[in-house]
C-alpha cells in the first residue's frame, strides 16, 4: 500500500497541452476518483501515474518514492482497463498468473495466490476457459484478479465499468467498493460517471480542460462547489443556471426572465453574474405564489420513482425541476411558478466562482422592470 | 406452391445467375484445363499432333517417377522452398517488428521497402544476374576491393552456390509481401494487452514470446501458407537465371521441357500433374496444420 503524489505534473503531446501543471496528494488506502467530461486528462493523468506516459514537467512520488523516472513495470502498481486488455490466447487461469510467472514465485505458491484471487471474484468455475467465452462482466473479473493477484500498491482503473450494461455496472461498482474495503489497497479510478464516482470515491477530483477544478469528499462536492464548472458537472439532472445582469445599484436582473432584483448586499464589484439552483431544490408552486418566479410548463418526464418537469423561464431559457411524490396536476403550456429556499441558492462570480451568501440571501421578485 | 416456396426459389435462380461468371471463369480458366492435362497424362500425345494419341494407363507417370531429373528438380524445389520461406518469414517478422514501432519516416520506409516486391521478377532477376556476375558484376568488385577475395566468384555459374544465389534473390524480392501480412498482423493486436503486462512487470522478452509470438502466429501461418505455395510453382527465377540448369531445375521447369522442349504432352502432362499432386498434399498438410492451430488458441 502506498499513496501518490503528483507535483506540479504537466503533459503536453505537441502543442496541445493535455495536463496542466498538477498538484495532488492521495493518501495511503484512499478512493480517489478522477471525474470530468471527456478530453479533460483524467486516462492520460491515469497513465502518467502508471508509468505508461511519461511526463512532460513535474514529479510523480508513489509512497513517497521518486519514480517519475521509474519505467512502469518497476512502479508495483495495477492497471485495468476498460477494454480488459486480457491475452486473449490464454486461459483464464493463465491470465490471472501470468505476470507471476516471471517474479520467482513456486509454482505452488502461484497456484494458491490464483485459486484465493478467483474465489474472491467467484470465478473459480471459469478457470479454463478463455476470454471470448466470458461474458463482459466475467471478463472484468478476470481484469480485476489479474490486478489482485500482483498484490499492488496501488491500483489504477480506467473506465472499468463503461463496456459493461447497467445492471451490471451496479453490480460490479458495489463488488468494487467491497473490494476496496476488503484489501484496503490505495484506489484511482478514472470514469465519467457521476454515480460511479459519487457512489464509490473516499475523495473525487474533478478535472477539466488537464486542470483541477476541486478536490473533495462526494458530499462537499456537491453541497460546496468551488465554482460553477463544478455545480454543473455533479448532480443529474444538471443545475440550473441563470445569468443576472447588473440593474442600477440596487440590484440585478435575471436576465430574459425579468422582473427579479436581489438586495443591495451584493451589488459590489464581486457581484453575482449567475444564479444557480439544483432540479430538487425548486418547487413547483401556482403562478401567483408571492417570490416565485414564473414561467411556462412544457413537459412531465415520470420515472415511476421520481418525475422531471420542464419549465420555460424565457426563450433561452428552460429549467428542470425534480420531486418525488403524486405526478403534478399542470397542463402542458400553463403558466407555474417556481420557489425555493434560501439556503438552496447558489451564487457565481463572473470568474465562475461560487460565492458564499451564507444561504441566507432571500432574493425577492420585484415589480417587472 | 405457396408464396413463400416462389420466393425462396427466385431467390436460388438469382444466387445461381451471380455465380454464373464465377463458374464460367473458373471451368474455363482452370477445371477445363486441368481435365485435359490430366486426360493427356494418360496418353502418348505429341504436342505438335495432339489429336492423334492412344491411351497408355499409368505409363507416363512411371517414366516421370523413375526420371532422376525429376527427383532431382522435386530435390531443388523443395529445398528451395525451405530455405527461402524459412529466411524470408524470420527476415520479414523481424522487420516487421521494427517497421510495428512509430519512428520518425516510418511512412517513407514502408513504402519504400515494397520496391522489390513491386519489380518483375525477371527484371528483378536479371538485375541480381548483373550485379553478381564474376567479371563485370558489383558485389564482386566490392568483395575484391575490400580485398575478402582474389578473384570474382562465379555466383550464377558455379553449380554448388547457383541454388543459394536463386535463393538470395529470391528472399531480396519477397520479404517485403512476409513483411506486409505480418505487420498487418501485429497491428491487430491491441496496445493494452501491452501495457497491461508491462504494468504488471512483465519483462520484455517474455511480452514477445508470450504475447506477440502468438498472437501474431495466424497472420504467420497464413504468410507462410502463400509463399510456400508460390515458391513450390516456381519458374520464372531459376529459368531466366539458368534456364533448364540442373542444378537449379524446378519440378515446373522439368514440366515445361518434357512439355515444350521434347514437345512430349503426354509425359509432360504427367509431370504436370505430379507437380499438381505433390504441392496439393503439402497444401493439405500446412492448412490442417494451421487449423488445428486455431482451435487449440
Amino acid at each position: 500500500m502506498a499513496s501518490v503524489t503528483l507535483k506540479n505534473v504537466s503533459k503536453s503531446f505537441g502543442a496541445y497541452d493535455v495536463i496542466r501543471s498538477i498538484d495532488l496528494e492521495i493518501e495511503d488506502g484512499e478512493f480517489m476518483v478522477f471525474v470530468g467530461p471527456s478530453g479533460c486528462g483524467k486516462s492520460t493523468l491515469l497513465r502518467v501515474i502508471a508509468g505508461l506516459v511519461p511526463v512532460s514537467e513535474g514529479d510523480v512520488f508513489i509512497g513517497g518514492e521518486q519514480v517519475t523516472e521509474v519505467p512502469a513495470s518497476k512502479r508495483g502498481l495495477a492497471f485495468v482497463f476498460q477494454s480488459y486488455a486480457l491475452y486473449p490466447h490464454m486461459n483464464v487461469s493463465r491470465n490471472i498468473s501470468f505476470a507471476l510467472e516471471t517474479a520467482r514465485l513456486g509454482r505452488d505458491e502461484i497456484r494458491r495466490r490464483v485459486t484465493k484471487v478467483a474465489e474472491m471474484l467467484k470465478i473459480s468455475h471459469l478457470l479454463d476457459r478463455r476470454p471470448r467465452q466470458l461474458s463482459g462482466g466475467q471478463r472484468q473479473r478476470v481484469a480485476i484478479g489479474r490486478a489482485l493477484v500482483g498484490e499492488p500498491e496501488v491500483f489504477l482503473f480506467d473506465e472499468p465499468l463503461s463496456n459493461l450494461d447497467a445492471d451490471l455496472r451496479m453490480e460490479m461498482r458495489f463488488e468494487i467498493a467491497k473490494l476496496h474495503a476488503d484489501v484496503k489497497t490505495t484506489m484511482i479510478y478514472v470514469t465519467h460517471d457521476q454515480t460511479e464516482a459519487m457512489t464509490l470515491a473516499d475523495r473525487i477530483v474533478i478535472l477539466n480542460q488537464g486542470r483541477i477544478e476541486q478536490v473533495g469528499r462526494p458530499r462537499e462536492l456537491y453541497d460546496r462547489p468551488a465554482n460553477r464548472f463544478v455545480a454543473g458537472f455533479l448532480g443529474s439532472p444538471r443545475m440550473n443556471f441563470a445569468p443576472l445582469d447588473r440593474a442600477a445599484s440596487s440590484g440585478s436582473v435575471l436576465r430574459g426572465v425579468g422582473g427579479f432584483c436581489h438586495s443591495a448586499e451584493l451589488a459590489g464589484a464581486d457581484a453575482p453574474v449567475e444564479i444557480g439552483l439544483r432540479p430538487e431544490a425548486l418547487k413547483l408552486v401556482s403562478a401567483e405564489t408571492k417570490g416565485a418566479i414564473r414561467g411556462t410548463f412544457e413537459r412531465m418526464e415520470d420515472l415511476g420513482y421520481e418525475y422531471v418537469c420542464y419549465v420555460r423561464l424565457s426563450e433561452t431559457l428552460v429549467w428542470t425541476v425534480r420531486s418525488t411524490g403524486s405526478p403534478l396536476a399542470f397542463a402542458e403550456g400553463e403558466v407555474v411558478g417556481l420557489s425555493w429556499q434560501p439556503v438552496s441558492l447558489y451564487l457565481f462570480g463572473d470568474d465562475g466562482r461560487r460565492i458564499d451568501h451564507g444561504g441566507a440571501l432571500h432574493l425577492a421578485l420585484g415589480a417587472s422592470l | 406452391m405457396s408464396a413463400a416456396e416462389k420466393m425462396q426459389r427466385q431467390q436460388n435462380r438469382t444466387a445461381w445467375l451471380f455465380l454464373l461468371p464465377l463458374i464460367i471463369a473458373l471451368v474455363g480458366v482452370a477445371i477445363w484445363p486441368l481435365a485435359r492435362s490430366i486426360f493427356f497424362s494418360f496418353t502418348d500425345a505429341f504436342l505438335d499432333a495432339p489429336a492423334n494419341y492412344g491411351f497408355v494407363g499409368i505409363d507416363n507417370f512411371i517414366a516421370v517417377a523413375e526420371d532422376p531429373v525429376f527427383w532431382r528438380a522435386v530435390k531443388n524445389t523443395l529445398f528451395f522452398t525451405v530455405i527461402s520461406v524459412g529466411a524470408e518469414t524470420l527476415l520479414g517478422l523481424a522487420i516487421a517488428l521494427l517497421l510495428h514501432r512509430a519512428f520518425v519516416g516510418r511512412g517513407i520506409v514502408r513504402a519504400a521497402i515494397l520496391v522489390p516486391w513491386a519489380m518483375p521478377m525477371v527484371v528483378s532477376t536479371r538485375i541480381w544476374e548483373w550485379m553478381l556476375n564474376d567479371q563485370f558484376g558489383l558485389v564482386n568488385k566490392l568483395l575484391v576491393t575490400l580485398g575478402l577475395v582474389e578473384k570474382g566468384i562465379a555466383w550464377t555459374a558455379e553449380p554448388s552456390l547457383i541454388l543459394h544465389t536463386v535463393i538470395f534473390i529470391d528472399v531480396w524480392v519477397t520479404t517485403p509481401f512476409m513483411v506486409l501480412l505480418i505487420l498487418a498482423g501485429l497491428q491487430l493486436i491491441p496496445e493494452e494487452i501491452y501495457e497491461a503486462a508491462e504494468v504488471s512487470g512483465v519483462p520484455h522478452w517474455k511480452r514477445f514470446w508470450s504475447i506477440t509470438l502468438p498472437l501474431a502466429t495466424p497472420a504467420i501461418g497464413v504468410a507462410m501458407l502463400f509463399r510456400t505455395l508460390d515458391a513450390l510453382r516456381m519458374f520464372d527465377l531459376s529459368y531466366v537465371l539458368a534456364a533448364n540448369n540442373e542444378n537449379t531445375m524446378t519440378m515446373s521447369i522439368y514440366a515445361r521441357d518434357q512439355l515444350i522442349s521434347f514437345q512430349d504432352l503426354g509425359l509432360g502432362s504427367a509431370a504436370s500433374t505430379w507437380v499438381f499432386m505433390i504441392i496439393g498434399l503439402i497444401a493439405i498438410v500446412i492448412v490442417g496444420v494451421l487449423r488445428l492451430d486455431r482451435t487449440t488458441g
